[in-house]
């Protein structure tokens, strides 16, 4: 691929106290791509997705969007670069309802600076209806939500404001069967659209279905290198994953 | 507010029926339990009362003085509610309307005339006065605000410490004594010296209630534009005409508080006249609680029409959602303790006018009445629910339980041991309340 990467993720490094979370990690991500990361629990993956968020702050290292330098400092540049999360704890306001969640930060308003409580409502219903068509609490706090009407919220929440970058952390992590193939469904989609997503998951057979390419992190370090999931096998992943060992002869 | 129903979830904890079920008389008004549960213990206080007073607790005069004891309380209860929501405290808050009172008191009679040579009884002093009070109000509170937002103190810390400082700077600044009397305008926020009078009292019912209907009909148009349901024109109008029946019987009924005869012949007397023969007026409504309504419906309007209020009520339900959604969460604790801060000083002009003087223990223990009326109201301690008009009326609770004791002859000492064990049970009631609905 000869085009600028969508996000280039270079040499990233943070530390929390004296664990080095993250180990001068890079990645990059095509526009149209998935890519994978793997990992066990505290292998860093969501630590470093969390500086492309916003979330956290790196140590060293940089952030490039469409080739150039990007500062991330907060959740609010991460969204002005088009960049939206689903986290794996969904990061939703318990209190709130369905639309004051998929608005929380970026409120509709009419002209007297009010907001326009109907309009997002209505919004509300548009996307939820595409994506969870049964959904219907839209009055309720998303805590009466069984977990996959609340993870519909946040898949709503990232892709209703035209992400150009998606991170999905562990985004089937709560659903069954058939939510997950809804979720499969909908990335496919947004893949066809020309946005690129990084998937954070546990499960490797997920990542061969869903991902073009795959990194798998083990103590805050990148094993190997970043690998295309067509040539590799489960086994190889898992090997990765367990044992730290890249496959001999594999490179993306 | 007049539509409290299902459309607010955000601030609005007792919320609607639960699906599937058939719609019964109280699921068609779609009114909110909490709130009616308060307004139902309020009604069963003041009957008690007023059977055990044989009647006093009701009348016109009781109703006016009740009305005009709360406001204080129930002004700064209105932005605790915003404090509590976001798991915070504000222990601060009776030395703060100390320390902004006496500011405002030595505004009026000494600084400003030594400053700007305004003589004593300037028209203007009343107002620099105020504006200067609040000023100072915002500004401790915007840095109570920064010390816990930007340097993580705990807000319990911060207020505590701010509980000795305030207490003290108000000492300080008036060197302990009292001063008084205030200016003659200023002593209008205090309630009896400043009242509408009949005739305005009744125009601001009919305002209120057109208002109030028109806000009805309105937030049914909205829901009806863009096509969500709405409950049945017959329960519309019921909800209606209760909102405007309680908005002209509380008129009514402070307009019926007649101005003793000996009052009346003295203002005659003082503007040289004698008073006409059969001539009465009555009080009305007074300023400070029309003061304390315009509060309760900016702070509504804020709580559930502004960002900021969605902002406050996501931080309370949960700080790192609020957090990774792009809020900036410590500039949200000034704008909270700010608002803390300039209605303590909002507060300060009402107590010290109504007493009207500044004493050195003017706000005395009244942190512990307003998170007291804030938590009655149904504010979780939790964060994340509470509403406006649920701390107004557990402010009203409270001065009730209070006064009708007091008539009723009760010692002081079991005056206290009941609002106390209220408070517990409050929240006794309000918890397993909602394990019932499966709020949270």
């Amino acid at each position: 691929m000869a085009e600028t990467p969508l996000v280039e993720l270079n040499d990233i490094s943070i530390a929390f106290g004296g664990v080095q979370a993250v180990d001068h990690v890079s990645v990059y991500l095509y526009p149209g791509e998935v890519v994978g990361l793997l990992g066990h629990n505290g292998a860093g993956k969501s630590t470093l997705i969390k500086c492309l968020s916003g979330a956290y702050r790196m140590d060293s290292g940089e952030v490039r969007i469409n080739g150039e330098r990007a500062e991330i400092n907060n959740p609010r540049d991460a969204r002005a670069y088009n960049i939206e999360t689903i986290y794996q704890t969904l990061a939703l306001a318990d209190n709130l309802d369905a639309a004051s969640n998929l608005f929380l930060g970026r409120e509709l308003t009419t002209l007297t600076g009010l907001m326009d409580e109907g309009a997002m409502e209505a919004e509300t219903r548009k996307v939820m209806g595409r994506l969870n068509p049964h959904f219907q609490k839209f009055s309720s706090p998303v805590s009466a939500l069984s977990g996959g009407q609340r993870q519909s919220v946040a898949i709503a929440r990232a892709v209703y404001f035209n992400a150009r970058i998606l991170i999905m952390d562990e985004p089937t992590a709560a659903l069954g069967p058939q939510e997950t193939r809804m979720v499969a469904d909908l990335i496919e989609e947004l893949k066809k659209q020309g946005l690129g997503i990084f998937l954070i998951d546990h499960d490797v057979h997920q990542v061969k279905e869903l991902c073009d390419r795959a990194a798998v992190m083990k103590n805050g370090k990148l094993v190997g290198d970043v690998v295309k999931v067509d040539d590799v096998t489960t086994d190889d992943l898992l090997g990765m994953i367990i044992a730290g060992k890249a496959p001999e002869g594999v490179a993306a | 507010m007049s539509d409290t129903a299902t459309h607010d979830t955000g601030a609005d904890a007792g919320d609607g029926p639960p699906k599937g079920q058939k719609r019964g008389l109280f699921a068609s008004l779609e009114l909110d339990m909490r709130l009616l549960g308060m307004i139902g213990a309020f009604i069963l206080i003041a009957l008690i009362f007023n059977i055990l007073t044989g009647g006093r607790f009701l009348t016109p005069r009781n109703v006016f003085n009740l009305t005009i004891q709360t406001v204080s309380v129930a002004i700064m209860a209105t932005g605790m509610v915003f404090v509590i929501v976001t798991r915070h405290i504000d222990l601060s808050v009776g030395s703060l309307l100390a320390t902004t009172s006496a500011v405002m008191a030595m505004l009026q009679t000494e600084w400003l005339l030594q400053i700007f040579g305004l003589p004593l009884g300037h028209s203007a002093l009343p107002w620099l006065a105020i504006a200067g009070g609040l000023i100072v109000g915002t500004a401790i509170g915007a840095f109570n605000g920064y010390l816990i937002g930007y340097l993580t103190i705990p807000a319990f810390i911060v207020t505590l410490g701010g509980l000795l400082i305030w207490r003290n700077v108000a000492w300080y600044t008036t060197n302990g004594q009292t001063i008084g009397p205030l200016n003659e305008t200023f002593e209008k926020f205090g309630g009896i010296s400043g009242t509408l009078g009949t005739t305005w009292s009744w125009i601001f019912a009919l305002v209120a209630a057109a208002a109030a209907l028109y806000g009805l009909w309105s937030a049914r148009r909205t829901k009806q534009g863009h096509g969500f349901s709405v409950k049945p024109l017959w329960a519309e109008g019921a909800v209606g005409a209760l909102i405007v029946a309680a908005i002209l019987g509380f008129i009514w009924m402070l307009n019926s508080y007649e101005i003793p005869q000996r009052v009346l012949e003295r203002d005659f007397e003082a503007r040289g006249e004698v008073l006409p023969e059969g001539y009465t007026a009555a009080y009305g409504l007074p300023i400070s609680v029309l003061l304390l309504i315009v509060v309760a419906l900016v702070m509504t309007v804020v709580a559930r029409r502004t960002r900021l209020g969605r902002y406050i009520f996501a931080t309370g339900g949960n700080p790192d959602a609020a957090e990774l959604s792009g809020i900036n969460t410590r500039l949200l604790t000034v704008k909270i303790f700010a608002i803390m801060g300039f209605l303590c000083a909002l507060s300060a002009v009402v107590a010290s006018a109504r007493l009207s003087f500044h004493s050195n223990d003017i706000g005395t223990l009244d942190e512990l009445r307003v998170i007291a009326a804030a938590v009655i109201g149904g504010t979780a301690l939790s964060g994340g629910i509470g509403t406006i008009y649920g701390a107004i009326l557990g402010a009203l609770i409270m001065q009730s339980l209070q006064s009708g004791m007091a008539m009723v002859g009760v010692d002081a000492p079991f005056q206290n041991i009941v609002v106390g064990a209220v408070l517990i049970m409050a929240v006794l009631i309000d918890i397993i309340y909602r394990k019932r609905t499966g709020d949270t």
